[in-house]
This record gives structure tokens, C-alpha cells and sequence, in this order.
């Protein structure tokens, strides 16, 4: 079985994002860009199915600019088999990735597809559920245990309520939640090896695909700083104060 | 708890514009260095480091090695895991010889993992840190079989390694050890004898531990002269590569020390445990000396890195701690207080402290290129003059880079103020840790030695010619660029003071040697400061070059110019007061007599 897994090249979590001074978006020149952290889980589950036995290859995709080769070699360097870049420099949005990865997935058959639940920097969380609608496809969304059999995989879900397990037909989409595995760091061998591994290059146009963006970001601002708090003596005081405020009748 | 972040940004630009790292196709082992390997090794090697390492540098510190009745030792908790991630990572084979199942990268790179590994856990990195220094001397004097049965191993990080030099009684003077090694019927022979300040000497981490001990054979001359080198095992091993017994090798005890808490200095006790002889009968030193001179610059690096990694957390609690206002009005007008970072002497702390780091890390990569291309470029007029000119700036590399490394960590501990000196800070650890780097491998009282007493001279000079007319040949190519003077017309005088300091030294040394001995150490700063100044020169020029070209990142190169110019007016200039003190000779310093102490 092959597995396909989509990275995106996202702003390091470590960095402190700042707002452009235009307010159009944030700041991205010269900042320290990794690959998504749900991705990198996505890329570790891939490649212990193949340790295991249960994948044969592990392809990974990634769509934006010049540098996404950065995040597939890291993928590369972790373990996968190959890489797809699909190099465009507009803003790319859920529904044209979906929609490219729809094409790529026609391309390549995989069984399983495994998507970050949602990538860091928008916090979208809707790519993989629009690539489930798009390939008609079965899709276990946050999952923290991944467990294929035959041509099923049981996908446990992180939910409000507890987990649910569920299990989905093969070829299916499978979201990444936090506690599904904790990625690798990826060995110097591999690293190493990573250099000669094939990265196939693409554009949007290779399917068929306008990523033209359909969204108009107005403004960008930073969050509201927080306000200081009072404190109250007692439950009366604090009941008093929140009916002074509107917030209990 | 301190955090820690790779400088890998810095490093690259470093790697290309100073040490000219891409440069050296020609030389073997360079061919596939490309500038998207080095980042892609850089970048996951920081992480490893960051991640890893340093969340167990604190704890290591709180909690130090246990030796326990039975003579075992263990390292702090979680070292034993994380030392096995580094070895699953391929991390300890980096540079070693592909023969031996290493990648073979150069020793540059290298010496840039060495800085991201001693900035994130010094304690923890002298662990693989004296392994690859055994290991080194074990490729260069070992015969075949012994490699073949040692370096695998310890290439893979299943066996480490340790130097042992000292004795009670003796360090520097190695010529006074008396640990003896007698034949035995098989070709082995039968180490006797006690070293001390035996860093990794004995732990859990590896399944053996692999011992590179001086010791005398019969009749041999009370004399540097008579020291031959022993490989002795922890665990014997069998010629299928199988251990052993357990060799009559153990830990009488660890020492309680100021810092590197992590690691376990070791009294070694040595009673008629089987050794190897490792290259020629009374050829000792000149092996362990291969082990040595590596080791300085490693040492230098941890200079380097402590200074570093205390920097990063100083100005992350100077840009947060809220105390007082600006001096020229409010500059955070809604918060009740300024940042701390708004006042000139917290900047001058910090700005000292990247000054040194920056450049530092210049001086350390630069040499480091010297060290590949002595060992391996093709020309052998090519190796001889790098050789030439690393062995000038070794003890300058130890020595001033570790006086310096620590200054700039006390100094970003007096940043936090009294936060910098409670413990969970971690500032007074960096400090702490710091601290060795200056007396171990040779004092830096004995690097000032080294660096007058032999290395300024040391084939007629010619490495330090060598480097006299680099600086004179980069400060040229300067001149034309107005800009630039801000650091061309100090750095020449630097670089004339030194000039003058080693016609003083030729002077005066020679009729005196006290002269030479009590104005070493002024004289190592001085040059030091100067070979900053250099390093600060090709950055400065490659960042301007940057922004007359439209760099993408005008902030990193504005950052440089600025930073240059700071250490061009504020430290440079203390070459003049170190030259006056370098020239007052040795009388002001031996006047008092010896009773009168």
C-alpha cells in the first residue's frame, strides 16, 4: 500500500509572529519556516506503517513556494521514499490544495492518505475533510491511533465527548491529532541519504488546477491585548459585580 | 529553566562568507558539501540539540553523577536515553572516516555541531566529545588491526573513549608521571598506576569504555621523552569483537566539582589492567598530542558556547523584565515600567556579549577550515600553511576564547540581576560550566605560554607572518570602502600593537624569559582582540556587500555593520593598554619577594 502525505512549510513554532506594519498579513521574509507540526506527525505515522510492514512507499507532497523542497527533504531525511513539489507562490488555500491533491492522488492510488489535522499558521482544518469530499473517499479526522486491516483502517478519534474508533474502506483519509505518535529527529544517515532522493517537480497548471485565490484578506491585526482583571472578597461580590456588568440577570 | 536555540543562521553565514566553506571542492571529503546539506544537517542537528540537550542541562546539573559501592558510575537521568538517541542519530560518527561507518564530513562541520552541543549540554557533550578525541588518535598512530578492532565501535557510540594524563602529582609536567606499564608474555602489557581528572572515566552510558592512558615502560627516562600510549579497555575484547572480562580498571571516586556537573571526573585506578601500546614505544605524547591540540579548539568552542547560550537567555530576559524607565523617557509608555533592555549598561552587556560570540564563532569556523585543509588538501604547500597558521591561533582559539566565553557569561548572568544568580535560571550554571574551559586542557596561563613561548615563533614564524599579511591583505582590500573605516583604521592599530608586541617579545624575551612569562597573557588577549577584529572585518565586508547587492535579509547584515562597529569602538581599542602592560615587563610583576607573599 502506499501512503501519501501532504506537508506544508509553515512558520516555525518557535518564532514569535509579528503583523506587517500594512496589516495584509504576517510578517514571512526572513523568518525561520519549518514544516507544519501535525504534518511531521502525519510523516512519522507514514513511515512506521512502512517500518511495520503495512506501507510499501511513502510519497510526500507539498504546494507553495521554491522552499517547500526544504520541507520535503526533511520528510525525505526522516524517511519518506520520494517527493512531489506542486511550486506556486500565490497564497494557497484549502479548497485549491484539496483540489491538487485530489489530481495527485488519482496520479499516484495511494491507500491511505495522511493530512496534519490542520496546519499551524491559518488554522484552517478543512483540507483533508475537502479532499474526503472531493475523491468520495471515507475520512477519519484527529486521529490518535492509526491501525490498518486488510482493506479496512480503524482510525480512533480524539472528540469532545472521549474517542470514538471508527472504521473506514480503503483508500481513505486519515487527519493527524497531537497524541497519535511523537516524530522522529531525523538520523545523519538519512539526512545524508535524503540528498539523492527524487523530487518530482510540478506546477498547478500539471493538473489542471487554478489556485487563484478566492479569499480577500481585508486586515490582519494582532489580538486585543488582555485587559487587567479585578479581584473580589467573596461570591456575593463576584455575583454583584457580574450583574453590574450584564452578564447574569 | 534556560532555553537554548541553534544559531544555525548565523553559522551558515559564517560557514560561507568567513570560512569560505564552499571554497574547498578540491579538497577530499568536500566534494558533496552543499550549502543545502549543511543546512539540512545544521538545521535537524540543532534541533536535536535544543530539543534534546538542553532540557537535561539543569537537571544534570541539580542532580550530577552517582558513584555507587560497587565502583560503577551513573550520569544523570536521562542522559543514558539521550545519549542513545545521539548515537541512534549517527550524530557521534559525523566526521569520522566512512571506512569506520562515519559520514566523513569535514571537521568544520564538526566543530559547529561541537558549539551546538556544548551550548545546549556541555556536561553531556563531553561524553561522545573525549571519544571522538581517543578516537582520533586511535585513526592517525593505530595499526590496521587496532582500528579495525577499536574505531567501529566507537564511531557508532557503543564504546566511548577517554584520555588519561593526569596523575596526583602531576599535569603539566607530564614527564613526572610514574604510572607504569609492564610486558606481558602475550605482547600486552600490565598498566599500574592512578589518574585523576579523568573526564567520562567511567559511566553508563556505552557498553565499554575505552581507555587511552600515558604510562612508562621499564627503563624509560624520567622524561616527556619516556611516555608511551596504552590502550586499556574497560572490558577486554575478544577478537570476534565479543567482550570480555572485566579489566582491572575502576573508579576510586568522582570528584565534587564547580560545574560540568553532568559529566563524571574520575579517579582512575590502573592494577596491572591489560594495555595495548598504541603507535611507537615512547612516542606517547607526541599521539596524545593529536588528541590534544583537538581538544583545545574543542575547548575554545566551549568557551564559545557557554558565552552563546547565556547571551540568548539574557536578552530574552532583558526584552521581558520590566524595571525602571529609559533614561531619555519612557519607551514602553502603557506598560508601569521600561524594558530592561532600554538601558545603555544592559545594552553594553549584551552588545559585548554578541560582539565576542559573533565573531568568536568566526574566528572558531575559520580556524576550523585551517584544520581540514591541513589534514587533507592536496597541495602540500596548501596543508603546511594552514597547519602553520591554526597552530599559531589554537591557544588563542582555548585560551582567549575560553577568558573570554566566560566573562561574556557572568556578564549576561549580571543582566538577570539577582534572578541571574538563584539557580533555576540557569545563568550561574552557564557561568559555572564556563569556567573549566579555562583551566582544563592546559591552563590558558600555560595556552599564553604556548602561544609566545612556541607558536609565535615556531618555524621562524612564518605562521605568524602568514597571518600578519592575511589581516594586512583584508584590511587593504578595505581600505578602498569609506564605510568600513569605522573598522579599518582601529583593527590597524590593533594590528600594529600587536606587531609591536612581538617585536617587544623578540627584544625582550629572549634575554629575559620572565619578560615573555609575565606579559603572555596580555599578549594573548591582544591578539585575540585583533583576530576578532579580523573576523569582524570579513563579515562587515560581506554584509555590506550584501546590501549594496539587495539582500532579501537587510536586518541580519544591518545587525552585523552595527555589531562591528560596537566592537571596533569599545573593544578594540584595549589593545593599546594591553600592549603598555605586556611592555612594563616582568620586573613590576616578580619585584616581591617570594618571602614576602
Amino acid at each position: 500500500m502506499k501512503v501519501l502525505v501532504p506537508v506544508k512549510r509553515v512558520v516555525d513554532y518557535n518564532v514569535k509572529v509579528r503583523v506587517k506594519s500594512d496589516q495584509t498579513g504576517v510578517e514571512l521574509a526572513n523568518i525561520k519556516m519549518s514544516m507544519n507540526p501535525f504534518d511531521e506527525i502525519a510523516v512519522e505515522e507514514a513511515i512506521r506503517l512502512k517500518e511495520k510492514g503495512i506501507a510499501t512507499e511513502v510519497v510526500v507532497v507539498s504546494i507553495g513556494v521554491q522552499q517547500c523542497t526544504e520541507t520535503l527533504r526533511t520528510a525525505l531525511a526522516m524517511g519518506a521514499d520520494r517527493g512531489i513539489l506542486v511550486q506556486t507562490d500565490v497564497t494557497t488555500e484549502s479548497l485549491a490544495v484539496a483540489k491538487v491533491l485530489a489530481k495527485i492522488a488519482a496520479e499516484e492510488a495511494p491507500g491511505l492518505i495522511i493530512l496534519g489535522k490542520q496546519a499551524i499558521d491559518d488554522d484552517a482544518n478543512q483540507t483533508g475533510q475537502m479532499l474526503a469530499g472531493l475523491l468520495g473517499w471515507a475520512q477519519g479526522t484527529f486521529a490518535s491511533k492509526v491501525d490498518p486491516q486488510g482493506d479496512t483502517v480503524n482510525v480512533t478519534r480524539e472528540i469532545d465527548g472521549g474517542l470514538e474508533t471508527v472504521a473506514l474502506k480503503l483508500p481513505a483519509i486519515v487527519t493527524t491529532d497531537l497524541r497519535l505518535n511523537e516524530p522522529r529527529y531525523a538520523s545523519l544517515p538519512n539526512i545524508m541519504k535524503a540528498k539523492s532522493k527524487p523530487i518530482a517537480n510540478k506546477t498547478p497548471a500539471d493538473y489542471g488546477v487554478d489556485m487563484t485565490p478566492r479569499l480577500t484578506t481585508l486586515k490582519v491585526t494582532e489580538p486585543a491585548k488582555r485587559q487587567a482583571g479585578i479581584k473580589v472578597k467573596s461570591v456575593d461580590e463576584l455575583v454583584a459585580k457580574l450583574k453590574e456588568m450584564g452578564a447574569v440577570a | 529553566m534556560p532555553f537554548y536555540r541553534a544559531p544555525v543562521k548565523d553559522t551558515l553565514f559564517v560557514l560561507e562568507a568567513v570560512a569560505g566553506l564552499y571554497n574547498q571542492s578540491h579538497v577530499p571529503g568536500f566534494e558533496a558539501v552543499s550549502p543545502d546539506l549543511v543546512e539540512a544537517v545544521l538545521n535537524e542537528g540543532g534541533k536535536f540539540c535544543a530539543e534534546v540537550l538542553a532540557p537535561l542541562n539543569l537537571p544534570g546539573d541539580q542532580q550530577g553523577c552517582t558513584r555507587h559501592p560497587d565502583g560503577s558510575v551513573t550520569a544523570p537521568d536521562g542522559f543514558k536515553a539521550a545519549y542513545k538517541a545521539f548515537c541512534d542519530g549517527g550524530w557521534g560518527g559525523l566526521i569520522a572516516s566512512e571506512h569506520h561507518g562515519g559520514q566523513g564530513l569535514p571537521y568544520t562541520i564538526g566543530a559547529v555541531m561541537q558549539e551546538f552541543i556544548a551550548a545546549s549540554n556541555m556536561a553531556f557533550g563531553m561524553y561522545p566529545g573525549l571519544s571522538e578525541g581517543a578516537q582520533a588518535a586511535i585513526e592517525v598512530v593505530g595499526s590496521p588491526e587496532q582500528k579495525a578492532k577499536w574505531l567501529p565501535n566507537m564511531v557508532q557510540g557503543r564504546w566511548t573513549g577517554t584520555m588519561n594524563l593526569t596523575e596526583p602529582h602531576c599535569g603539566t609536567d607530564l614527564g613526572l608521571i610514574r604510572t607504569r606499564a609492564e610486558p606481558n608474555a602475550d605482547g600486552s602489557y600490565a598498566i599500574t598506576g592512578t589518574k585523576i581528572f579523568i573526564s567520562a572515566g567511567e559511566h553508563d552510558l556505552s557498553e565499554n569504555i575505552i581507555h587511552l592512558v600515558l604510562a612508562k615502560t621499564p627503563g624509560a627516562p624520567d622524561s616527556v621523552k619516556g611516555i608511551s600510549l596504552f590502550i586499556v579497555p574497560k572490558f577486554i575484547v575478544h577478537d570476534d569483537g565479543s567482550l570480555g572480562a572485566r579489566n582491572a580498571v575502576s573508579c576510586g571516586s568522582i570528584e565534587h566539582k564547580m560545574g560540568i556537573h553532568g559529566n563524571a571526573t574520575c579517579v582512575m585506578n590502573y592494577d596491572g589492567a591489560t594495555g595495548y601500546m598504541l603507535g611507537e614505544e615512547m612516542k606517547g605524547l607526541a599521539a596524545m598530542f593529536i588528541m590534544m591540540n583537538a581538544a583545545r579548539l574543542g575547548v575554545g568552542i566551549q568557551g564559545l558556547a557557554q558565552a552563546d547560550a547565556a547571551y540568548q537567555n539574557a536578552v530574552e530576559y532583558a526584552k521581558g523584565r520590566l524595571q525602571g524607565r529609559s533614561l531619555t523617557g519612557p519607551k514602553n509608555p502603557e506598560g508601569k515600567a521600561d524594558p530592561i533592555i532600554v538601558h545603555p549598561d544592559v545594552r553594553r552587556m549584551l552588545m559585548d556579549a554578541r560582539a565576542f560570540t559573533e565573531a568568536m564563532r568566526a574566528l572558531v569556523l575559520w580556524g576550523a577550515i585551517r584544520v581540514d585543509l591541513s589534514r587533507k588538501a592536496p597541495d602540500a604547500a596548501e596543508r603546511e600553511m594552514a597547519d602553520n597558521l591554526i597552530s599559531l591561533l589554537t591557544p588563542v582559539i582555548k585560551g582567549y576564547g575560553t577568558d573570554r566565553g566566560y566573562e561574556v557569561a557572568t556578564n549576561c548572568q549580571q543582566v538577570l540581576g539577582g534572578h541571574g544568580y538563584i539557580a533555576e535560571w540557569g545563568m550561574e550554571q552557564f557561568v559555572r560550566d564556563a569556567r573549566i574551559a579555562m583551566i582544563y586542557e592546559g591552563t590558558n596561563g600555560i595556552q599564553a605560554l604556548d602561544l609566545v613561548g612556541r607558536k609565535l615563533g615556531a618555524k621562524g614564524g612564518r605562521g605568524t607572518q602568514a597571518w600578519l599579511s592575511l589581516v594586512g591583505s583584508d584590511l587593504a582590500a578595505a581600505a578602498a570602502d569609506d564605510r568600513l573605516a569605522f573598522l579599518t583604521a582601529p583593527l590597524g592599530k590593533a594590528l600594529a600593537d600587536v606587531q609591536a608586541g612581538i617585536m617587544w617579545l623578540l627584544q625582550n624575551g629572549m634575554a629575559n624569559p620572565d619578560n615573555a612569562g609575565a606579559g603572555a597573557t596580555a599578549f594573548m588577549r591582544m591578539l585575540g582582540h585583533a583576530a576578532l577584529g579580523h573576523m569582524w572585518l570579513k563579515m562587515a565586508m560581506a554584509s555590506q556587500a550584501a546590501l549594496d547587492a539587495g539582500t532579501t535579509d537587510p536586518d541580519f547584515h544591518t545587525a552585523k555593520l552595527i555589531t562591528a562597529r560596537y566592537f571596533a569602538a569599545r573593544v578594540l581599542p584595549e589593545t593599546a593598554s594591553l600592549r603598555a602592560q605586556l611592555e612594563a615587563g616582568a620586573d613590576v610583576v616578580m619585584a616581591l619577594p617570594e618571602a614576602m607573599f
